[in-house]
């Protein structure tokens, strides 16, 4: 069974990537925050630039925290997984959502 | 004390008391012979309790083979009451009966049969393949098999205790609900799928784990051998789908036991999700069956060929676009629930362009047999019958993709003549070619050929004299799932097709009897070099049955078709100085147990017997926390024990070449 038993421990991250990661989402936060508290910008301009700050976001957390990336084909691998599992995902809700929105419109619901 | 049990529950239909008896006796006879034999611990330790993936991949087939029987004679009773209840007569099936007969026959067919199949095959040959020793996790393996047998074992209790689904096997609601289904027929049918569901995601995570971690030394991704690929992309689509049917199922659950109302019209529930989320698994669910097949055909076009596959890279994006576009096809299941014009529209776009890659595979084996030296064996013969018969089945499915034909075809045997065009043109003649195939490898010995061509005929001719009228009779009107008919126009059609299901069953017959000769015969077939066919890849490296720990030393897996391109230069069959101890897995009992527990615990949920429930879903826990905390799972093969048995294969191996010299 198992062949492999060079095992490695890769890609916890450094130190510093926690730090630059932990920065990067508090900015991330307070910026959102602050333009709902203070209602700086109009109501649509603000749920835009929070939704864009979301996503942003998750990118900084899946980088910094969760490690994926390009550079090992272990990391590849999982990088893979998660755009894959993420278009599966945002396919079969998407559409669920779109099919069953349309059949309730066609009956008026 | 026995929740809804009770003596009714057993059926008073004369056709199910025979066939309970024919069981009951059966059954007998085997205790009888395995006590005889003294087989029992032999059965226990051997085979029940083994990690083996090749033993699992064996026993996965012979659930496979059984559960076909049993699909298959639901099958022929529906040809022969429809042949029969013609001009208004009544016929011999009453409908609650056979209402229960063609959703058992879906049921078994995908579940029980397809699935089995295509599983059992992948674990005898994808770690065989890839130059693995076993799968990555090898007790998960046999609790997934387990799983799959538990729920078959609820399906066939069905039939002696109680009834089964009188759905249809997509099981819709509000029919499928507690107010249009009272009985406990549903109830089998959710416990049935979502325990063998359970068995099924296990194996998709269990087999990409095994191609990601454990593939020879030197085996790239894209080395991989076709029918790895394709199993993976298969396991990609089993652990992104499943949970849906999970999910959907857990739903219809809640709204049968706990009163919830997600799919009824009372209280804001919807039956349409449910439609929508079965489909969002099921059509993810055919391509999961026909791609491993797809696997198959381009294993043995190549092997018997004598050529490299046409196309390896182009096999593997093809097939990873069918698994992508598979998620998003899903609606043309049911155009006529009454979406939009564009949701239809766009549903409809995307099954067309599914046609491509699949396409590019036809292309691809058709380039494959070009000026190569193609031998007409048993498995060329079911993949000529495959490329011949799938392909009429494509275009039937890319007229019903249009939504504005749909309309008309909807629910009727056109689509019924569609869909068993391309599962029984595509994926089961698939399985049995690789049956044909791996026999050798998995058994030992080969496959007597007269036998075999006389199946692959009766399956070829039956399969156009049962399915080609009924797309006719779908032409004329006739929808799907109708007990009896009166109308003249229909009747000669109706006794065709009744007349092809007897050839099919000539087909099956003959497949029987191919097993029986080839055993008696076993000695004059017997492979005695594990390379019967002049194979490419690894699997054909081995003894045939492979050593139980297959490498005796991890082989190179460098490139395409590694093991054809070894013996080219000589470097196969090296024997190395000495050998190292191999580690490997414990046999264990434990993943029977957890099957059997939850068995009964899913026939207590069926018949609201709580204790039962709650005492097997405890006892489930507690095994698997003691196998949690077990510590004497594995154990190493001694150099002396692999010495020995290597000297016997390369023994073997030195006579061939000999006689050949």
């Amino acid at each position: 069974m198992s062949n492999h038993h060079d095992h490695h421990e890769e890609g916890h991250g450094s130190y510093s990537d926690y730090v630059i990661g932990f920065v990067l989402s508090v900015i991330l936060t307070v910026i959102p925050f602050g333009l709902v508290m203070t209602g700086a910008l109009e109501k649509s301009t603000t749920l835009i630039t929070v939704v864009v700050f979301a996503i942003v976001q998750i990118a900084v957390h899946l980088k910094y925290f969760l490690h994926l990336s390009f550079k090992t084909e272990e990391g590849a691998i999982n990088l893979m997984t998660f755009l894959f599992s993420a278009l599966i995902i945002v396919l079969v809700v998407g559409l669920s959502i779109w099919i069953i929105y349309a059949s309730n419109y066609m009956m008026m619901m | 004390m026995l929740g809804k049990l009770s003596l009714d529950a057993i059926p008073h239909d004369p056709i199910v008391i025979a066939t309970l008896i024919v069981v009951a006796i059966g059954g007998l006879a085997l205790a009888v012979a395995l006590t005889k034999y003294q087989k029992w611990m032999y059965l226990w330790k051997e085979w029940i309790t083994s990690v083996d993936h090749k033993r699992l991949g064996v026993m996965y087939i012979i659930l496979a083979l059984i559960m076909m029987m049993r699909g298959f004679a639901d099958a022929i009773m529906m040809r022969t009451q429809l042949a029969a209840a013609t001009n208004g007569a009544a016929g011999y099936l009453p409908p609650e009966h056979y209402d229960q007969i063609f959703t058992a026959h879906g049921v078994i067919m995908i579940i029980f049969m397809a699935m089995p199949f295509m599983i059992g095959l992948m674990n005898i040959v994808l770690p065989l393949q890839i130059g693995a020793r076993d799968v990555a996790f090898p007790f998960l393996n046999n609790l997934s098999f387990w799983l799959a047998a538990s729920g078959a074992i609820l399906m066939n209790v069905s039939l002696g205790l109680g009834e089964f689904a009188k759905t249809g096997w997509v099981a819709y609601p509000p029919l499928s609900g507690l107010q249009y289904s009272p009985g406990v027929g549903v109830d089998y049918y959710i416990w049935a799928l979502q325990i063998s569901g359970i068995g099924t995601t296990l194996t998709g995570v269990n087999f990409l784990a095994t191609v990601i971690k454990m593939r020879a030394p030197g085996m790239s991704l894209w080395d991989m051998p076709i029918f790895t690929w394709t199993c993976t992309w298969a396991n990609v689509l089993i652990v992104a789908s499943f949970p849906i049917l999970t999910a959907a199922l857990g739903l219809l659950t809640l709204d049968r036991y706990a009163d919830f109302h997600f799919f009824t019209n009372d209280l804001g529930g919807n039956s349409m999700m449910y439609i929508n989320l079965f489909w969002a698994w099921g059509h993810p669910e055919v391509y999961i069956l026909v791609l491993p097949a797809f696997g198959i055909f381009s294993e043995i076009i190549s092997t018997f060929s004598r050529k490299p596959l046409f196309g390896h890279k182009s096999m593997i994006v093809a097939s990873g676009a069918i698994s992508i576009l598979g998620f998003i096809v899903w609606l043309h299941h049911f155009f006529t629930m009454g979406s939009s014009a564009n949701v239809n529209a766009f549903f409809g776009v995307m099954t067309m362009i599914i046609a491509v890659p699949t396409g590019v595979k036809l292309f691809n084996w058709l380039f494959t047999m070009y000026r190569g030296r193609v031998e007409f064996s048993v498995p060329v013969m079911w993949t000529l019958g495959f490329m011949v018969t799938f392909s009429i089945g494509g275009m039937t499915g890319v007229l019903l993709a249009i939504p504005g034909a749909d309309y008309i075809l909807h629910n009727s045997l056109f689509l019924i003549a569609h869909f068993h065009n391309t599962i029984i043109g595509g994926a089961v003649f698939g399985y049995l070619a690789g049956f044909s195939f791996w026999f050798p490898k998995a058994m030992g010995f080969k496959l007597d050929v007269k036998w075999g061509k006389r199946a692959f005929w009766g399956w070829q001719i039956g399969f156009f004299f049962a399915f080609m009228p009924l797309y006719v009779l779908g032409f004329l009107g006739m929808t799907r799932r109708l007990n009896h008919t009166d109308n003249p126009d229909w009747n000669i059609w109706l006794y065709i097709a009744a007349f092809g299901a007897f050839i099919i069953a000539f087909g099956i017959l003959s497949q029987l009897i191919q097993l029986f000769v080839s055993f008696k015969n076993r000695e004059q077939l017997k492979d005695t070099t594990g390379d019967p066919w002049g194979g490419r890849t690894l699997e054909w490296s081995t003894m045939s049955p492979p050593q139980f720990y297959n490498f005796a030393v991890e082989p190179d897996g460098k490139g395409v078709d590694c093991f054809h391109a070894a013996k080219q230069n000589g470097t196969a069959y090296q024997r190395p100085e000495k050998y190292a101890p191999i580690h490997m897995p414990k046999n264990t009992p434990d993943g029977f147990l957890i099957g059997m527990l939850l068995t009964a615990c899913g026939f207590g949920l069926i018949w609201h017997i709580w204790w039962l429930v709650i005492v097997t879903f405890i006892a489930t826990i507690a095994v698997g926390i003691k196998r949690c905390y077990d510590n004497d799972v594995d154990y190493y093969v001694q150099p002396e024990e692999i010495e020995k048995i290597e000297g016997e294969h390369h023994a073997a191996l030195q006579k061939q070449a000999e006689m050949r010299a």
